[in-house]
């Protein structure tokens, strides 16, 4: 479940208000909120969205989690999704690296 | 065919706090409902989408990655194509409609490479189209979608739908979630793309696909098939949301003392793996993929690896705990019954793509899950969006139509005891996830369930009207009630197994069920059966 909105890299574009598929976060004043987070389906896409890898989605669909940002941000967790899809500059070639065609009839 | 002067009210023009005039209204987020919008457009309408979630990132989709069933159209090839899972869906599947989709998904891949979807090309410089990644492949329909002149409401759920008094669809309306207010469109034709239902089972990106489309379709009085086939479940690591079953063909499979459980397996042995889920819990560990394979997975499927590596799990070397998560009819091949080529249903002005619809034309009674699934999502968009823009252009000026609105439960019932959402989806999610009920099914137990669920029905129908605030929970529980009735009514009258229909009580596939099951109704489930169209072209032969 979306677990961060880091408030040092949030721009509060709401990007993340629009692209959530179900809705979790809410506009504020300032940067958004999660304001519902267990309608949260785990899909990561908010993450991917965000443009200033502001974002952490943990992997437990089901449970809250305690994150440690300073770690996540240590370790480039934050952003790592984007990257490995291809979305930022420097990674760009895995858009189209999708080796399934090799994968399929196994 | 309902006729909804009977009950419902007519619509008045402060109805809504945003009031729409189009020629063809698309429901939905996904592929399916993207496509038959750009295709409408295309084909002359003025198009309006209203997705419940985000167009782009919603359903089941945007999240994940697919295979596509794009096959090159050389004859042996398609022959090939065709035949390979005709005996999984236990022979339910129309050659026709396999031809076709096969052409469409070929036409309509060259058109997203065109419109710059970066293909991979392998290493004799081909380009590969038989898979998409669903954020790239999300992101760009969605621009095309805006490119295409159609006007987007995101965070727009359709409650219902509207019909004149002859019963012709005539719009939508909903709610605007994210701005707290209402929604009306004025539309000659609608497009149902609200994709399956998976109950809110978590399974990836699928917890919008609640079958809100099945119930104001259902409401206008349309009819549903191959219901039964809706058991699909997929595996996940226990504590996750990211399905991909296709690598976990590179698993082994053990039980809490490590032990090999024997005949587990992704396929032809996933029933294997629900067993011994009910008797404790199951690990897997992908033990199988060599390095390039691993590498190959890597770049092919980022998300699979994301619970992985945030928890510190190496999947290759070490065990991890596993669960199956019901996919529904997302994976199922149930829907809207389509009743011609350009993918209309049974209600006049309403017509049906993707998911939503059934996929028993090229899937049978065995998963669409995949490849079918996204050919057919292509397929039916596009032939939908054209049926439709084709519908309004004939029906004219429409300016003096009076529309009434096709809702009922949560809506406009009478009662007043409230509707607890969530309460009535977890009672559903107590019927249809447990395996003993729907993965193997048994004429007992699918009756016990629907009583329980038949009274669930009764209740909810006779709930108040519920609040703003709970009204679209209370119509996504509604939705999963009613599909939850009409797929073990389809169960119960299926005496025999076939595809992913699994009786206890009649193991075996019967010739005397080799034909469709159509379902309806809301108050009253009924069931009947329906010839296969080879059989209907065969009888008229004679």
């Amino acid at each position: 479940m979306i677990e961060v909105i880091d408030a040092a890299r949030c721009t509060s574009c709401d990007i993340c208000v629009s692209v959530c598929p179900t809705n979790v976060f809410d506009k504020t004043e300032g940067n958004p909120k999660i304001a519902r987070q267990s309608d949260c389906q785990t899909c990561f896409l908010c993450e991917l969205y965000c443009p200033e890898d502001a974002l952490f989605v943990s992997p437990f669909a089901d449970a809250a989690q305690n994150v440690d940002v300073a770690a996540l941000k240590q370790s480039a967790t934050l952003g790592s999704y984007r990257r490995a899809v291809g979305w930022t500059e420097e990674s760009k070639d895995l858009r189209a690296a999708d080796r399934s065609y090799r994968l399929f009839g196994h | 065919m309902t006729n909804p002067s009977g009950r419902a009210e007519k619509l008045s023009s402060a109805a809504g706090s945003l009031v729409l005039d189009a020629d063809v209204l698309v429901l939905g987020g996904g592929p399916a409902c993207t496509w038959a919008a750009i295709s409408a457009a295309e084909h002359g309408a003025r198009v309006v989408l209203a997705d419940k979630g985000f167009c782009g990132t919603s359903g089941a989709t945007a999240a994940a990655g697919t295979g596509v069933w794009y096959v090159d159209p050389s004859p042996e090839r398609r022959e090939a194509a065709m035949a390979s899972r005709e005996a999984l869906g236990g022979h339910l599947q129309d050659r026709r409609w396999m031809t076709r989709v096969l052409d469409r998904t070929y036409a309509q891949s060259h058109q997203l490479s065109e419109w710059g979807y970066p293909y991979p090309v392998d290493e004799g410089g081909r380009p590969q189209r038989n898979s998409l990644q669903g954020p790239e492949y999300m992101r760009l329909m969605r621009k095309r979608t805006k490119q295409a002149g159609v006007t987007i409401l995101d965070h727009a759920p359709a409650l219902e739908l509207l019909a004149d008094e002859n019963g012709v669809v005539a719009g939508a309306a909903g709610l605007r979630r994210q701005k707290g207010d209402r929604w009306v469109v004025n539309a000659k034709a609608v497009v149902i793309a609200t994709g399956g239902c998976a109950f809110l089972s978590k399974t990836l990106g699928s917890n919008v696909l609640t079958g809100d489309g099945y119930l104001l379709a259902a409401e206008a009085g349309a009819e549903f098939t191959s219901m039964e086939f809706s058991n699909a479940y997929a595996i996940s690591p226990a504590f996750g949301s990211v399905t991909k079953t296709l690598f976990y063909s590179w698993a082994s499979f053990t039980d809490e003392t490590g032990s090999v459980i024997p005949g587990a397996s992704s396929k032809g042995g996933r029933s294997v793996i629900a067993r011994a889920l009910r008797k404790g819990p199951v690990y897997a560990q992908l033990d199988q993929a060599d390095v390039e394979t691993q590498r190959q997975m890597r770049v092919s499927q980022p998300n699979f690896f994301l619970p992985f590596d945030r928890t510190g799990i190496d999947p290759f070397t070490q065990r991890f705990p596993i669960t199956l998560r019901l996919e529904g009819t997302v994976r199922g091949t149930g829907g809207l019954r389509l009743v011609d080529d350009s993918c209309a249903t049974t209600v006049p002005g309403l017509y049906a793509a993707g998911d939503a619809a059934t996929r028993e034309l090229i899937c049978g009674g065995f998963t669409g899950g995949g490849s079918h699934n996204a050919a057919w999502a292509m397929s039916s968009g596009y032939w939908a969006g054209q049926g439709a823009a084709e519908f309004a252009r004939q029906l004219g000026v429409t300016n003096q139509r009076q529309a009434f609105r096709c809702g009922k439960i949560a809506l406009r019932a009478g009662g007043v005891r409230p509707l607890h959402a969530e309460q009535l989806a977890r009672n559903v999610q107590g019927e249809v996830f447990p395996y003993e009920l729907n993965y193997f099914r048994e004429a007992g137990r699918l009756g016990e369930s629907l009583g329980r669920l038949d009274t669930f029905w009764s209740e909810a129908s006779n709930a108040a009207a519920s609040d703003e605030p709970d009204l679209l929970r209370a119509r996504e529980a509604a939705a999963m009630l009613a599909t939850a009735r009409w797929m073990y009514r389809s169960a119960l009258a299926r005496q025999e197994s076939r595809g992913m229909h699994r009786r206890d009580d009649y193991p075996e596939q019967s010739e005397r069920y080799r034909h469709y099951v159509t379902t309806g109704g809301l108050d009253e489930v009924w069931t009947s059966a329906r010839q296969l169209a080879s059989a209907q072209y065969s009888e008229a032969a004679e």
